[in-house]
């Protein structure tokens, strides 16, 4: 993305999440819980010409800053991304997502028997392994394809 | 034993197992050296799905220990069937006993529970998970028949949703033993499974017949398949007679072959075998009570020896 592209697209304060994967756009909104009832202006490019990526999606959401664990989740569908921060048209801060050691009530285990499935007043809870996720419940692993198991349900 | 609950075979190391099985031979040895031990003691069965034995065998233990237990009665007639949580659940019994087992059809329910309480915790079977006391008696059947280093284990059956074989093939780690699995490709290990046992280091193979193994075991594990895993009876036959043992299948073992079962059985084994000096599963039915006796006494005396 050039210059030009990103002044035209310029949000006044809020979260711009780029070099996202392709496709994975609406994924990130769905892992964090954005589907628009929550009155944020938010505007999604998919398959955005990138030059590191070849093609990525980017994300912008206005006024809304991601917190810390918003950003680890992040990590697991895009881990390339960058998080910039935008306040008064001014990115302020620039972070790289990490991998997190666990994801807390995220996701949804994919075992249907899972504890966590069931109506009990628990959290879903997974251990980031190097190559996938562990329900720290029942021991299932998620390996690819997180987004199929993002809990939607979830409130943002 | 340093736990506060048993919900898993993994938490066990080799020293808390051989604790429990040094402790429960003294037991069978002697039992009246604890039978007052832990008088005015309740425990509670919770049993959210059937399972006579298991309960029989706690509620034996725990009595013989010279305590009380209580239980939930039918599920059908408690307040699950009225909807309530699980975690709502054990909390209140909570308040009535000293200890807790619980049986849950889904996985990961003990671990969840035992979050929710402040009692010790004994995992009695969580829908296909874990069955961790089972496996502490089952490695006491194999101890006294065959030692638990430099051994060859077969397990047999169904192996994706038997948690007596996920709670024995992880314990099994802990100690110098070769371990083959035999079933239909379709039951075979889940992946969690296989994921720890190679973490934990574990000398596995995976075979689909048994025949071509036979002779190298020391110990042979087996399990029911369960007719309900099968879209439909013809195939359900065609795998299921192919795990059945009876005496001539046994020709080729070992003279000194253990073999076990975590019962019951339907007809996996031919009741001929039983005559047979390999068959020890009813006598490991039978360690089950001084197995629980001693792991009930480790987690309610806290770790510590009077
Ligand atoms: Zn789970």
């Amino acid at each position: 993305m050039s210059d030009h592209e990103l002044r035209v697209s310029k949000i006044r304060n809020g979260t711009v999440i780029d070099h996202v994967a392709a496709g994975q756009a609406l994924n990130v909104l769905t892992i964090l819980g954005i589907d628009g009832s929550g009155g944020e202006s938010v505007s999604v490019g998919m398959n955005v010409p990138s030059g590191r990526l070849g093609r990525k999606d980017i994300v912008k959401v206005e006024d809304r800053e991601l917190s810390p664990s918003e950003v680890d989740v992040l990590s697991l569908i895009a881990p390339e991304a960058t998080i910039n921060i935008v306040r008064d048209y001014e990115v302020v801060e620039k972070n790289r997502v990490e991998r997190p050691e666990r994801v807390v009530g995220v996701l949804s285990c994919p075992n249907h028997n899972c504890i966590t499935n069931g109506d009990e007043p628990v959290a879903s809870k997974f251990t980031v392994l190097p190559d996938g996720l562990r329900c720290e419940y029942c021991g299932t692993f998620i390996r690819e394809s997180f987004a199929g198991h993002i809990d939607g349900s979830r409130s943002a | 034993m340093r736990h506060d609950h048993l919900i898993s075979a993994a938490q066990l190391s080799r020293a808390d197992i051989e604790a429990v099985l040094d402790r429960a031979a003294e037991i069978d040895d002697d039992p009246a050296t604890v039978r007052e031990r832990h008088a005015g003691t309740v425990l509670a069965l919770c049993f959210f799905e059937p399972s006579t034995r298991t309960k029989m065998s706690f509620d034996t233990a725990m009595k013989r220990l010279g305590g009380e237990t209580i239980d939930m009665g039918s599920v059908e007639s408690s307040s699950v069937k009225k909807g309530e949580s699980l975690a709502d659940t054990v909390r209140v019994i909570e308040g009535y006993a000293d200890a807790m087992v619980l049986r849950h059809p889904s996985e990961g329910s003990a671990k969840m529970a035992s979050e929710f309480v402040g009692v010790p915790l004994v995992n009695a079977g969580d829908g296909a998970g874990q069955h961790p006391s089972q496996t502490l008696l089952d490695l006491y059947t194999i101890r006294e028949n065959a030692g638990l280093d430099d051994i060859t284990v077969g397990i047999m059956g169904d192996l994706k949703y038997g948690r007596t074989v996920h709670s024995l093939s992880m314990a099994l780690t802990n100690f110098d033993v070769r371990q083959h699995f035999v079933s239909p490709e379709s039951l075979r290990l889940p992946r969690s499974v296989r994921y720890d046992l190679h973490e934990a280091g574990a000398q596995v193979r995976e075979h689909e017949e048994l025949a071509g193994i036979l002779p190298e075991l020391d110990v042979l594990y087996v399990t029911r398949i369960q007719r309900e895993r099968f879209p439909d009876e013809r195939e359900y036959r065609e795998v299921a007679g192919e795990y059945q043992i009876d005496p001539e299948t046994l020709d080729e073992a070992k003279e000194s072959l253990t073999v076990m079962h975590p019962l019951p059985r339907v007809d996996e084994i031919d009741p001929a075998v039983d005559e047979t000096p390999h068959a020890q599963y009813f006598e490991q039915a039978h360690n089950g009570v001084p197995v629980r006796m001693a792991l009930l006494d480790a987690l309610l005396s806290g770790g510590e020896r009077r």
